[in-house]
């Protein structure tokens, strides 16, 4: 599309620019602000559960029932409302056009609907807190038949609502998925080869696809618990008793639920995870002033990553009651993923080796987010190892992982994502003393509450229960351990209003950005105007030359050289495993 | 600098709290001696690659953190170095596999001398079952379930007939003796864990699912639900006693058959009510325990899923249909037998009927009533949750 036929479609007022915007730009904030206000929600929830834990039964509003909403409502929003929704909605909506060199989104109107049908799914969601019953306690994984029935909090009002939210949530992710894809695979500026992108790019690009894959799964599930619920239908319900009553349900199988549930939800881990990883390498990448290492078994990482996910699913169900042989399947496949994964760490690490490290606000959280996902995979390691796990399922080693793993490590890369591209998003710099401030509560916080909890869970503890009043086998000292994590969780959740201070304040006060603070060699900083205008390049598209990590190339004056420099620039010739007399770059 | 030596601390402090730590596993009491193992094995190998990346990842920091005109080096990739580091991954990765699967190996095939035990999962409580003298377990259906016979099982069905039905929450079983648990449930999913046999499974309606171990030390151990069941999840209360073998199958001869029961019903409700009150009230403090009705009362005047029995009797109890009533032994007794009928505000309408004689019914209310009426000066205090 030419650019003077462009120009026609600038948004003209106030509305069309930040409300009814089809700008990528606008809906990534907007994505954002959305994802992070209904994530502070789940905050506040986990903070709450954490009062009865660390001090059972001194807050009386905090009952059995609304104990078991706030944990199934802060597993929902935080894994799918936040860490889905951000990842994909905001960091993909506004890095993808950018990283790849293109105007905007393929299809800007449908990027506009995901957004607002994504709004729709939140305000379902909260609206569940509202109905008669209040929201599902059934915990997140919903597992029927207790999700609907009596015996559960919210088994009418709070489920189906529930369940349409999450029908609608899928609907905007597809949408702003099928969006995603194409934009990478078509809509990339000349010279822009799949390997010359940068990691991020191929991080959320292969978590779309796996969203658009794994989606699915849910959808069905959904659609199928509604039908038992509201019709009475056996999708999932055997013949049974509930508090006395004999059932009209015949035949439905619980475990066909669990398989559906999970064959979505360990693809969601890396949905979560793999934007993450791209994320963090760039971040490295830029503030060690130093080439990505191993760039190619990077993508290639991130794609078996990305496949194998698709086959370990049941690796959440060793204890569930399947067919006991699949164990051994899922046990390998499980453990088969660490060796990619370890690969991806080990790049991480070498890549800061020999490097030129600038211990930005932006790299102390990457750093961060490298310690504390390396002890969450290697805790994975147990429970991937179906013997290891036998034990240690259902209890607080599981929470304890999977918080370290896909909670903490993912949100560690949120926040220095967002203090490595906010100037390019607004034009100002976040103040780095409460950046750093911020990132030392969080960091050390978070590592309090989590590495102790493991020894809960091996010890035996069970997750999900509200009170563990007379159980002889817990020793008094487990519950003064848990007042200790409470203490510490109720200080990392003030701490985040640092971070949502330091937005507020930044966004109108904080100090001018130059348009490339970090010197980074993608392409996303080489835009005409920061913050960019709509349409992002002006009346000429980049052309791309070299990769995006030419740092500190020999003999260059500068130690970045940028994507879009033209060829007498260097920096291309080393690109990995290219053939090094291949200067052509946007030529080819 | 300062990030770096933070690292290195959390890696000594993550150590040093393993070692002085006062949680670990509760002591073994089973046959999964290499469940521990492979625990022990995974958690040297993952510290192992923890603690080397982490002190590697420090020291880098501290060599090449940024000083004034330092530049990187440029060293994209280095393939060799790319390959050793995946076949030291793959190494590490089978050390753990391989010994997990054949322990797991163990794990899936019961030994074929395994006595038979059947645990079945309410909401929420737990009843056992033992196969008779036929060494045959009865059939059950979700549709023969009532407050007499949870299990579901078939009356027509001879092979049930002389099967062991075990009163309350407490099963016993032979030292050194495999069990082969089978797990069954009528309502939702549960999971019968307790910690120091390792061994466990969910329970799922609808189909029966297993597993199996060998107690090795004898003692009382506390079992609790392990999969998320509702509302009472975490009051799931039960306990297994592992005695010697002579000592076990006493225990089995005074269990109730499925006949008996059956018979039972009638003849303890044609029992005379003759108890004094003291063994009355005891009677009802035992049935509150074995009928599971601690799950969700109190006698300590905290609430918990249902009201406190604290303070219960002589009270006056806002309903959830906004009439009060007085909580006499007409209400408890109707409590008891139809819970839906007349339920305190604040409360969920979720009470299963419990199978009770007319004689339990007066022994529970007996004991309610033991645990005192509310003080005078406070009438209203009893109604807050």
């Amino acid at each position: 599309m030419a650019y003077v036929q462009d120009t026609a479609h600038h948004p003209r007022s106030f509305w069309t620019q930040y409300v009814w915007s089809q700008d990528h730009k606008v809906i990534a904030v907007q994505y954002a602000c959305t994802a992070i206000t209904v994530g502070l929600v789940g905050l506040v929830l986990s903070n709450l559960m954490r009062l009865q834990l660390g001090f059972p039964g001194q807050f009386a509003f905090i009952n059995a029932e609304r104990y078991y909403q706030f944990v199934t409502m802060h597993g929902m929003i935080m894994v799918i409302y936040l860490l889905t929704a951000l990842f994909l909605g905001g960091f993909g909506n506004y890095l993808i056009p950018l990283m790849v060199g293109a105007r905007d989104m393929v299809f800007p109107y449908l990027n506009m609907l995901s957004f607002w049908v994504y709004l729709l799914s939140v305000l379902v969601l909260m609206a569940s807190f509202f109905v008669p019953g209040g929201p599902t306690g059934a915990g997140w994984t919903l597992y029927p038949p207790q999700a609907i029935l009596p015996g559960t909090p919210g088994h009418d009002w709070g489920i189906i609502t529930m369940l349409v939210s999450l029908l609608i949530f899928i609907v905007a992710t597809t949408m702003g998925g099928l969006n995603y894809v194409t934009t990478v695979l078509q809509a990339r500026c000349e010279g822009m080869t799949l390997l010359r992108m940068p990691l991020s790019v191929w991080g959320i690009f292969v978590a779309t696809i796996l969203a658009l894959l794994a989606f699915p799964a849910l959808f069905v599930s959904g659609v199928m618990m509604m039908l038992d619920k509201t019709l009475g239908t056996s999708f999932f319900m055997p013949a049974l008793v509930s508090m006395g009553q004999v059932s009209g349900h015949k035949g439905g199988s619980p475990l066909l639920f669990q398989h559906l549930f999970w064959f979505f939800g360990h693809p969601e881990v890396y949905i979560v995870a793999l934007p993450a990883f791209g994320v963090v390498s760039d971040l490295i990448s830029v503030h060690a002033r130093k080439a990505i290492f191993g760039y190619r078994m990077m993508v290639w990482a991130i794609v078996v990553i990305g496949g194998l996910s698709f086959i370990v699913w049941a690796h959440h169900m060793f204890v569930s009651g399947m067919n006991p042989w699949f164990g051994f399947f899922f046990a390998t496949s499980t453990l088969i993923i660490a060796v990619p994964t370890a690969i991806k760490v080990y790049n991480w690490v070498l890549t800061l080796w020999r490097g030129d490290i600038h211990l930005t606000v932006p790299m102390l959280f990457t750093l961060a987010f490298i310690l504390t996902f390396l002890a969450g995979g290697l805790t994975g390691l147990f429970l991937g190892n179906v013997s290891v796990d036998i034990p240690l399922s259902g209890t607080y080693f599981v929470v304890a992982h999977f918080h370290m793993v896909m909670g903490v490590a993912p949100l560690l890369v949120v926040f220095g994502g967002i203090y490595h591209w906010f100037p390019k998003v607004t034009g100002r710099m976040l103040d780095d003393r409460i950046g750093k401030l911020h990132f030392w509560i969080t960091f050390i916080g978070t590592y309090l509450i989590y590495f102790p909890m493991h020894y809960l869970g091996v010890l035996g503890m069970p997750r999900r229960y509200y009170n563990f009043d007379g159980y002889q086998f817990i020793p008094a000292s487990a519950q003064t351990l848990n007042t200790f994590i409470t203490v510490v969780a109720l200080v990392v959740g003030a701490a985040q209003l640092l971070f949502i201070f330091n937005l507020a304040w930044s966004t109108f006060r904080g100090r001018q950005a130059p348009p490339n603070p970090w010197r980074a060699a993608s392409l996303e900083w080489q835009t005409p105007a920061t913050p960019p205008p709509h349409g992002n390049w002006g009346p000429q598209l980049p052309v791309v030359y070299r990769w995006a990590y030419a740092y500190s190339v020999p003999d260059a004056p500068q130690d970045f050289i940028t994507q879009n420099a033209p060829p007498e620039a260097g920096g291309q010739e080393l690109e990995p495993h290219g053939n090094p007399g291949r200067t052509k770059g946007a030529v080819t | 600098m300062l990030f770096a030596f933070v690292l290195i601390a959390i890696v000594i402090a993550s150590v040093l709290f393993h070692f002085v730590s006062p949680w670990w596993a509760t002591p073994l009491a089973s046959n999964w001696q290499s469940m521990d193992d492979m625990l022990t094995i995974t958690l040297l190998v993952t510290s192992l690659f923890f603690v080397v990346i982490i002190f590697f990842l420090a020291y880098t920091l501290l060599r090449y953190r940024h000083r004034d005109g330092g530049r990187a080096s440029y060293e994209p990739e280095n393939r060799k170095l790319e390959r050793w580091l995946i076949a030291i991954t793959t190494v590490g990765i089978t050390s753990l596999l391989a010994p997990g699967l054949f322990v797991y190996a163990k794990y899936v095939n019961a030994p074929r001398d395994a006595i038979v035990l059947e645990i079945l999962g309410q909401q929420w409580l737990w009843h056992y079952r033992f196969p008779g003298a036929d060494g045959k377990l009865g059939l059950t259906d979700a549709r023969f379930v009532s407050a007499t016979n949870p299990f579901g099982l078939n009356p027509g069905d001879p092979a049930g007939q002389d099967d062991f039905l075990v009163a309350g929450a407490e099963v016993h079983l032979p030292l050194n003796i495999p069990v082969k648990v089978l797990l069954r449930s009528h309502d939702v999913l549960h999971d019968f864990f307790v910690p120091p046999f390792r061994a466990r499974m969910n329970i799922v309606p609808g189909q029966v699912s297993t597993f199996w171990f060998t107690p090795t030390v004898p003692g009382r151990y506390e079992a609790m639900c392990a999969q998320l069941c509702g509302i009472g999840h975490p009051n799931m209360r039960g306990y297994v006693v592992v005695e010697d073998e002579a000592m076990f199958h006493a225990w089995l001869k005074a269990q109730p058959t499925y006949a008996m029961a059956m018979a039972d019903g009638g003849a303890a409700a044609a029992t005379p009510a003759t108890g004094d009150a003291d063994n009355r009230v005891a009677l009802g403090q035992t049935l509150a325990q074995s009928k599971g009705c601690v799950a969700c009362h109190t006698f300590d005047g905290s609430a918990r899923v249902g009201p406190t029995w604290k303070g219960l009797y002589g009270a006056t109890r806002p309903l959830a249909d906004g009439s009060t009533v007085l909580a006499d032994a007409r209400y408890l007794r109707r409590s008891i037998l139809e819970p839906q009928a007349q339920v305190v505000k604040g409360f969920p309408p979720i009470m299963p009927a419990a199978g009770l004689t007319g004689d339990e019914v007066a022994a529970l209310v007996a004991y309610i009533q033991s645990l005192g009426s509310p003080a005078p000066d406070a009438p209203g205090q009893k109604a807050q949750r």
